[in-house]
């Protein structure tokens, strides 16, 4: 029985077609099995996939094999060399283009039928107009601020009537990371079940190294890689005005040696090629195995939501291989004032003497905020006004007398960490 | 102004290190059926190292539900087909494809598995499965079995007695030896006085010795025992505090290594001793009789019981790693040395009491407490009525939600095949009445067993609506995880699951069984 223009042979989709058509004590009581469902996951239903490297070739195979066909990926790389032993659909001719247009061919023509429409850019390139397409989005990056600024964007796309959501403003959002033998899949229902931003704390801290460490005292070999990585590469510029490529091996070599110098002066061992590349393209190495777990769970989720085939994941698994196999599943909880998704406005306690400067540190510093470079405007006398932009760093040190701020006043934060700016109101404590 | 750089620790390698990279290069893996669970273990496998892979498959290929089946390999040998795809995944590989079935090989010429590091069995039924787990443990070969069946995966492995020599424990307390400080590490303590130095030296001085230091001043002044509740350690920790320098004011100074000592008393205090783990290696059989056949791992393991029971005093050799602290480079390399040293002459020591001497024993000494064996139990003591666990079995099913559910209506699918040849529900019209039949089959295994547990109607019945696929997404899943097994098997590095691994896609849990 051929099925739309004759991609089908007979049996193709049966192993997908038992969950989509007998009923069953575990689905979603919004299932109703039909042979209809099929049509929808191979003709209408649209998903889109953010990031072709790891996880995303995975995930492109996975939602392939499970009958989805109109497919979006986007991402803003090229190959490396250093991508082929785990992002399968690469090889060594392939290096240099761009990951999501050589997917996309690879897919299409493996999986006969298969319609997958790279973009090779990057998420910010997109607005409101191109996310609202898609039923479902999942997501397989390897940056925090990314998926915020994701997060976000699902979020902007909610329309509220009279304070009440409208459920078919919601674009769920699956959401897959992976570090070594660990990793992660979530489902995000924006607007209803926990966001990224209202779980922030759960991302593991990153390793801050003070510059004194590295200009004057190091102890590790990483210190001295950094060494030569932020101070020797900009003094030296060894290869004229290039910035330093990861992938460059003569870069590499380059900052190799000077790093053994460098060790060798503080009678440090332990600098090699290896952990010099490690450091200067910050890489936790890629265990191809967990990209394929994780991808396999994420990827599972769309196709539970989009056939309501069973109740999809509530909301969080965590995943380990390190010792044994061991996965751990919670509800993550919404935040109540989460400055992503709770439209509760932001509050900012501050004395009346303090300096900017502090406002930006709390931005940046807390927890649950994690900003990276925030910029902030304010309304004063009826006209818009910037107080601090990184790039014109002046204003921090300035009181907020001095600025005409006042209690109650609200600022507007604008950040790469959402795509909406964030409104926060400035309380004065005495 | 002072700017933060972001910095993330690399493992580059270091996960597998370079020794586990070698036996991974010259492993024979087998692979029985390269069903869409096969490829994508095949393709993890293949992917990353280089590795001799080997596949055996009985039929003919039908629907493609593997990545690396297509439309056009339809008809052909699936084995043959499939090697072909993932051969392209690394040039390095050799792939080869059996055209017998493994039921023939087991009939004609069950040594054929013998020149195998491992066996992977996918979809294979019961009695296969248990004829060549049978061939296997008589010549000690790994037997990973696995699964894929509807929305649930299965894995099984069947290993002897596996060594594991760096098994890499994700939280382990350093071995700082601050309760029994070794006499290198006091004469370098020596060479430290806290009160007479400079400000710039006071602030950078390593916690470990700032600890240590007061550690002196309280074993002194308490009858040489060191802080043995909450009250005494945050005694402790004031002692530590009050040794900050204080500015002209009376305002203490900004010391980070002080604060650093103080958010290590805990950690720093713990007693030294041996794992519980590693006394019961030292405890075996392997480890007391020690002769000729005796495997590398436990002459080694050996040798560093007699090095415990002479040079080492009770105590494992020295580690001679230290974390990062904020200390000035001069302080924390000579800190970093004097423990080095040490490590290094206990290595010494421990090669002494070794009969050959081994290129890894550096690695062993380091990693000394993180030494571990994995047992699993035969497939034929799991599947015999007199030796199967039954205590495992009823104490998971006091939750009759629990994943062991799933592993019992599959033993119960298995019994159906047999009576039925065919697998419950696979066409629609079958789905309503096998649901009864797979219920008999289910309740006919447990009472062979004895046992007496609760089997929810519901569990049944969507096994019958699973009609025995093998979903992607699920089997991209096992896929995974069997491959990063495979790799632990292989590699001796990283301890792997004992011994059956469930894994539930409906609500994304899994559990790992003892059976």
């Amino acid at each position: 029985m051929a099925v739309d223009g004759g991609y089908d042979w007979d049996g193709r989709w049966n192993h997908v077609r038992k969950f989509l058509e007998r009923p069953g004590p575990f689905a979603h009581p919004d299932f109703e099995p039909c042979t209809e469902s099929l049509q929808f996951l191979l003709e209408m239903c649209k998903i889109l996939v953010i990031g072709a490297g790891g996880l995303g070739c995975e995930l492109l195979k996975n939602l392939a094999l499970s009958g989805f066909r109109l497919i979006h990926v986007v991402d803003m790389d090229t190959i490396d060399i250093s991508n082929l032993n785990r992002q399968f659909l690469f090889r060594p001719k392939d290096v240099g283009r761009p990951k999501a247009e050589v997917a996309a061919d690879f897919i299409n023509n493996r999986i006969p039928g298969c319609k997958v429409v790279p973009h090779y850019k990057k998420i910010q390139d997109f607005d409101e107009s191109f996310y609202r397409q898609f039923h479902i989005i999942v997501c397989g990056l390897d940056s925090i601020i990314a998926r915020r600024w994701m997060n976000g964007m699902l979020i902007s796309l909610l329309s509220y009537e009279d304070g009440v959501l409208d459920p078919s403003s919601i674009i769920p959002l699956i959401d897959g990371g992976t570090e070594g033998f660990k990793g992660n899949s979530r489902v995000i229902l924006p607007g209803m079940t926990a966001c990224i931003d209202c779980t922030l704390e759960l991302y593991p801290p990153q390793i801050n190294f003070p510059m004194c460490t590295i200009a004057s005292m190091p102890r590790l070999p990483e210190h001295c890689i950094e060494y030569a990585r932020i101070l020797l590469w900009p003094k030296e510029k060894p290869f004229g005005e290039t910035s330093l490529d990861g992938d460059n091996p003569e870069h590499i070599q380059w900052v190799f040696k000077k790093s053994i110098e460098r060790a060798a002066e503080f009678h440090i061992t332990g600098v090699t090629y290896r952990l010099t590349q490690g450091v200067v393209k910050r890489i936790i190495p890629a265990v191809a195995s967990t990209n394929a777990v994780i991808a396999a769970a994420c990827s599972l989720e769309v196709f539970k939501i989009a056939s309501s085939a069973y109740i999809p994941l509530n909301n969080y698994l965590v995943f380990n291989d390190v010792d044994g196999l061991y996965t751990y599943t919670f509800e993550a909880e919404r935040k109540e004032n989460c400055s992503a998704c709770s439209q509760v406005p932001q509050n900012l306690q501050f004395p009346p003497s303090a300096k900017l400067q502090e406002v930006l540190e709390y931005l940046m510093e807390n927890a649950s905020l994690q900003m990276k470079s925030p910029a902030i405007t304010t309304t004063l006398e009826g006209k818009n006004k910037t107080l601090y932009l990184q790039v014109f760093n002046f204003t921090e040190h300035t009181h907020f007398f001095y600025l005409g701020l006042s209690d109650g006043q609200e600022l507007a934060v604008a950040d790469v960490t959402t795509p909406q700016t964030v409104l926060f109101k400035l309380n004065f404590t005495t | 102004m002072l700017f933060m750089v972001t910095y993330m620790p690399t493992l580059c390698c270091r996960l597998w290190g370079d020794h586990g990279q070698d036996t991974l290069e010259n492993a024979h893996v087998c692979l029985i059926n390269a069903t869409a669970t096969g490829t994508e273990i095949l393709k993890n496998l293949v992917l990353p190292g280089n590795l001799n892979v080997f596949t055996a498959v009985p039929y003919v290929c039908i629907v493609s539900y593997s990545f690396f089946l297509t439309y056009n390999s339809i008809g052909k040998n699936r084995a043959q087909a499939a090697t072909e795809l993932l051969q392209e995944l690394n040039s390095h590989v050799s792939g080869n494809f059996v055209e017998e079935s493994p039921e023939k090989l087991l009939d004609n010429n069950p040594d054929f598995f013998h020149r195998f590091t491992i066996v992977i069995a996918v979809q294979l039924p019961e009695s296969t499965s248990l004829r060549l787990g049978s061939v296997l443990w008589s010549a000690s070969i790994p037997f990973l079995v696995c699964k894929t069946y509807g929305l649930i995966g299965y894995m099984r492995l069947v290993v002897q007695e596996h060594t594991v020599i760096e098994s890499h424990p994700d939280s382990a307390l350093e071995d700082l030896r601050l309760d029994k400080p070794f006499a290198e590490f006091k004469n370098h303590l020596q060479s430290f006085d806290l009160e007479s130095m400079n400000k710039k030296d006071h602030s950078h001085t390593p916690w470990i010795i700032i600890i240590a230091k007061y550690l002196e001043k309280w074993l002194s002044e308490h009858n040489y025992k060191p802080p043995q509740n909450y009250k005494e350690k945050e005694a402790f920790r004031q002692l530590i505090r009050d040794g900050i320098r204080k500015n002209e004011n009376g305002v203490p100074e900004d010391e980070e290594n002080f604060e650093e000592a103080i958010k290590n008393v805990n950690t720093a205090l713990n007693q030294t001793k041996i794992p519980s783990a590693v006394e019961e290696l030292f405890n075996s059989e392997q480890c007391n009789n020690i002769n000729s056949e005796s495997s590398s791992f436990w002459v080694m393991l050996r040798a560093v019981k007699d090095f415990v029971h002479s040079e080492g005093n009770r105590d494992l050799p020295v580690r001679g790693t230290i974390p990062d602290m904020i200390a000035d480079s001069q302080k924390f390399i000579n800190l970093q040395n004097v423990y080095r040293t040490k490590a290094m002459q206990d290595a010494a020591a421990v090669s002494t009491h070794v009969q050959r001497l081994l290129q890894s024993l550096g690695k062993v000494c380091k990693n000394a407490s993180f030494l571990r064996v994995v047992r699993c139990r035969s497939l034929a003591e799991e599947y015999g009525v007199d030796s199967v666990n039954k205590d495992e079995i009823t104490s998971c099913m006091d939750n009759p939600d629990s994943e062991m559910v799933f592993y019992l209506i599959l033993r119960g699918v298995e019994r159906f095949y047999q009576q039925h040849s065919r697998y419950p529900g696979v066409y629609n019209y079958q789905v309503e009445d096998d649901i009864s039949k797979l219920k008999l089959c289910v309740n006919s295994v447990m009472q062979e067993y004895n046992l007496n547990v609760n089997i929810k109607d519901d569990y049944v019945h969507e096994f019958c609506r699973f009609g025995a696929s093998e979903p992607h997404t699920v089997a991209a899943f096992i896929g995974g995880s069997a491959a990063q097994e495979a790799i632990k098997i292989i590699s001796h590095q990283f301890v792997p699951f004992n011994n059956t691994f469930i894994y539930n896609a409906m609500l994304q849990t899994s559990a790992t069984l003892q059976l």
